[in-house]
């Protein structure tokens, strides 16, 4: 019956084509070279390449640099993840209770979100900077001599606020609109029944942000694991000792200052398969299991 | 239409001349560095009507290397490059890339006399004959920096700086006990001025095959004796607060904290005289050579440097050769030169460029900018001081800020990190090797 709608049946085709195009030509193109890429061994200029099959990906498994590397992606995308939703549902709970100012509010805890996480990283270098920073200069006070340029513990925590703060908002949004959805009467019910503020969030608010909360968990993750370069790029470039190397960073370094464009290629396939996985689970697993 | 005309005649009449052949320059230089750089080129296209140089800003130094890269990969290179000193190992292993600059200056003619060139300098950008590869552009080295006003309180002399390591020691704890100064000294560059440099002032090798420049067959061999006493007494120091790190690669809060008068000395290249200098505004700025350690035989020897060069890519019309080859020598002459240095801190290239310098009374009137020259001449190179030649060396730059970040963080000793760094080298080294035969 659809197809009727089309009497010429290279319509849809003509009308898909832009679209197609700019798949082929900005994902499906640069994908296919990555792949092929990451089967050979190549000098920086081109000039002589050889085909070294599996090698690259060998090497991967085998290096100790790699392998913490993924290590650190895996603390720093649930450090992240778990941060700022966090504190985004704390955030949408007190603004949810609010009649008035709830509006002002939510603009103001939206804003982080506009800036650019270069600029955001700047501005946490600052802030954090042992020599020049505002808060080193009061944690000293304070007793803790704050240092990321030598302490990795320092970094991480460094790199983990600052990606973490503007993904706050955004979660923050789809939280406030979560709540404004469950219906008040599911609450005035309950509190008839004689259920407090805690027995309520747990038992009423909790599972029916589920959906939400499953949504953002797995945006937020591949918002950590691929969106966050800027950040450590203008933070702590991946130090110290590569306690902040995360894997997309890595592939950047490998390939642009390192010049091992196959060990690059071969890393960027391996983050490529995860996307996939995630964008799978987030599909299939999570349409179907989260009550609604 | 009449104002069409004309507006066209305009274009045509200020367009430099119509026949003139383009050479492009894609160089690293920003700020005011670019801006003096560009006066440079402009200099050269008013000499003659011949060629046009255009210089293009690329961004970083890697930024730099990995866009002509690129363009040479889509065969949309720029004849000239700048390539920063830890690149030429890459540069130089990729034959049929680049044209060697002897042989560009032979093939066109151009008069050119390689004795005329600095060896401490040129001798970096030579292949093992002596045949000079690229044109050395900005080249700098390290120098010690210190404050004068902090060793008047500590009750030192303001004139004499620190020559050995142990009086770098004696000196901070003087000024430490006295209140002068919270810090004895900081640093920038952990690699190449307390591995490297430290290295060659020390005639100590940094490689095999004479510091890589025999061959791409050349290995990592830093974890020698006295590197390791010296990455030994930097931990200790950094304990004692003696010494405060400054980060990785080229250590970028190492300046603030001797600016802000919290480290009383500070060594870092001499192109940061000037900077230096502007920076110190409550204090006068002594200057002297690095330290070396007395108890090692033939310290010290001379110090290497750091900097970029200017290659010839291959594969670009005859024609723009010609113009290469005029500019490289209208950049090489004593005024260009001496200008740039005097401008920038660089090392001048050419013994005519210093000698104008010093008759000019600049080194005079300037202290201080004089002991980069001083102490890259001090002896004639050796193998070990010459400089170094490794691919993949970007990377195994931040293995060397990596093995000291761990060495500071108490994880590994100064044997067990410079053995580490050697080991992660090599492995790096093994893959250039393998991806350019």
């Amino acid at each position: 019956m659809k197809r009727a709608l089309f009497g010429n049946r290279l319509l849809p085709w003509l009308l898909l084509a832009p679209q197609l195009a700019v798949t082929a030509i900005f994902f499906l193109w640069p994908a296919a070279q990555a792949i092929r890429q990451s089967f050979l061994r190549e000098d920086a200029f081109g000039l002589s390449t050889s085909f070294v099959g599996l090698a690259n990906y060998a090497a991967l498994w085998g290096s100790a640099e790699y392998l913490n590397a993924v290590r650190v992606t895996a603390i720093f995308a649930v450090a992240t993840t778990l941060l700022s939703l966090g504190v985004a549902l704390v955030l949408a709970l007190a603004v949810d209770r609010l009649v008035r100012a709830g509006k002002v509010y939510t603009t103001l805890l939206v804003w982080p979100y506009a800036v650019a996480p270069a600029v955001a990283g700047i501005l946490w270098w600052f802030i954090f900077n042992p020599t020049v920073g505002l808060l080193p200069y009061v944690l000293d006070r304070v007793g803790y001599d704050w240092n990321h340029l030598m302490r990795p513990r320092d970094a991480m925590i460094l790199v983990v606020l600052a990606s973490a703060w503007s993904r706050i908002s955004y979660c923050f949004l789809f939280f406030v609109a979560g709540l404004q959805s469950i219906p008040q009467s599911l609450h005035e019910a309950a509190a008839i029944d004689g259920a407090g503020p805690v027995k309520r969030f747990f038992t009423i608010t909790l599972p029916l942000l589920s959906p939400t909360t499953f949504f953002l968990l797995v945006v937020n993750i591949v918002y950590a694991m691929f969106e966050t370069f800027g950040v450590i790029d203008a933070t702590t470039e991946g130090g110290p000792a590569q306690s902040t190397n995360i894997m997309v960073y890595k592939v950047w370094f490998d390939g642009f200052i390192g010049q091992n464009l196959g060990s690059s290629a071969a890393q960027s396939v391996i983050l490529m398969l995860i996307v996939i996985a995630l964008t799978v689970i987030q599909f299939r697993w999570i349409e179907k299991r989260v009550a609604y | 239409m009449r104002f069409l005309a004309a507006a066209s005649l305009a274009l045509l009449t200020s367009s430099p001349a119509f026949a003139a052949t383009e050479v492009h320059w894609w160089h690293a230089m920003g700020g005011e560095l670019g801006a003096k750089l560009e006066e440079i080129v402009k200099g050269f296209n008013e000499s003659q009507s011949d060629y046009v140089v255009i210089p293009s800003y690329k961004g970083s130094y890697p930024e730099t290397l990995t866009a002509t890269m690129a363009a040479f990969r889509a065969k949309q290179q720029p004849a000239i490059v700048q390539v920063f000193e830890v690149g030429t190992g890459t540069m130089m292993a990729a034959k049929g890339a680049t044209r060697p600059v002897y042989k560009l200056m032979q093939d066109e003619g151009e008069a050119f006399d390689p004795k005329s060139y600095v060896t401490a300098v040129v001798g970096y950008y030579t292949d093992p004959e002596g045949n000079m590869l690229s044109l050395p552009f900005n080249s700098s080295t390290p120098i010690f920096y210190y404050n004068k006003d902090v060793f008047q309180k500590a009750g030192l002399d303001p004139e004499t700086p620190p020559k050995t390591w142990a009086e770098v020691e004696d000196f901070s704890k003087k000024i430490m006990e006295s209140g002068a100064a919270k810090c004895g000294f900081t640093t920038g560059w952990i690699s190449w001025i307390q591995t490297e440099n430290l290295s060659a002032w020390h005639n100590q090798p940094i490689g095999t095959e004479q510091n890589g420049f025999g061959g791409p067959a050349a290995r990592l061999s830093l974890n020698g004796p006295v590197q390791v006493k010296h990455w030994g007494n930097l931990k200790k120091w950094a304990d004692e607060g003696v010494f405060m790190y400054g980060g990785p690669t080229d250590g970028d809060n190492a300046p603030p904290m001797f600016y802000s008068q919290e480290c009383a000395m500070y060594m870092n290249s001499s192109a940061s005289r000037a900077g230096v200098v502007a920076n110190a505004k409550d204090f006068k700025v002594g200057f002297g050579m690095l330290p070396y350690y007395d108890d090692v035989a033939g310290a010290p020897q001379n110090s290497i440097i750091g900097g970029a060069t200017l290659w010839v890519m291959e594969g670009r019309p005859a024609e723009e050769y010609k113009g290469v080859a005029k500019f490289f020598t209208y950049l090489s002459s004593p005024e260009v030169q001496a200008d740039w240095h005097q401008f920038s801190g660089y090392l001048p290239i050419t013994r005519a460029a210093e000698d104008l310098t010093r008759q000019q009374g600049f080194y005079e009137k300037n202290p201080g900018s004089d002991v980069g020259v001083r102490q890259i001449t001090l002896n004639e190179p050796t193998e070990n001081s010459k400089g170094l030649r490794f691919g993949n060396y970007v990377q195994i730059r931040t293995i060397i800020d990596e093995e000291f970040e761990q060495l500071l963080a108490g994880k590994k000793d100064a044997q067990g990190a410079l053995d580490a760094v050697v080991e992660r080298g090599n492995a790096l080294l093994a893959e250039f090797e393998a991806q350019n035969k």
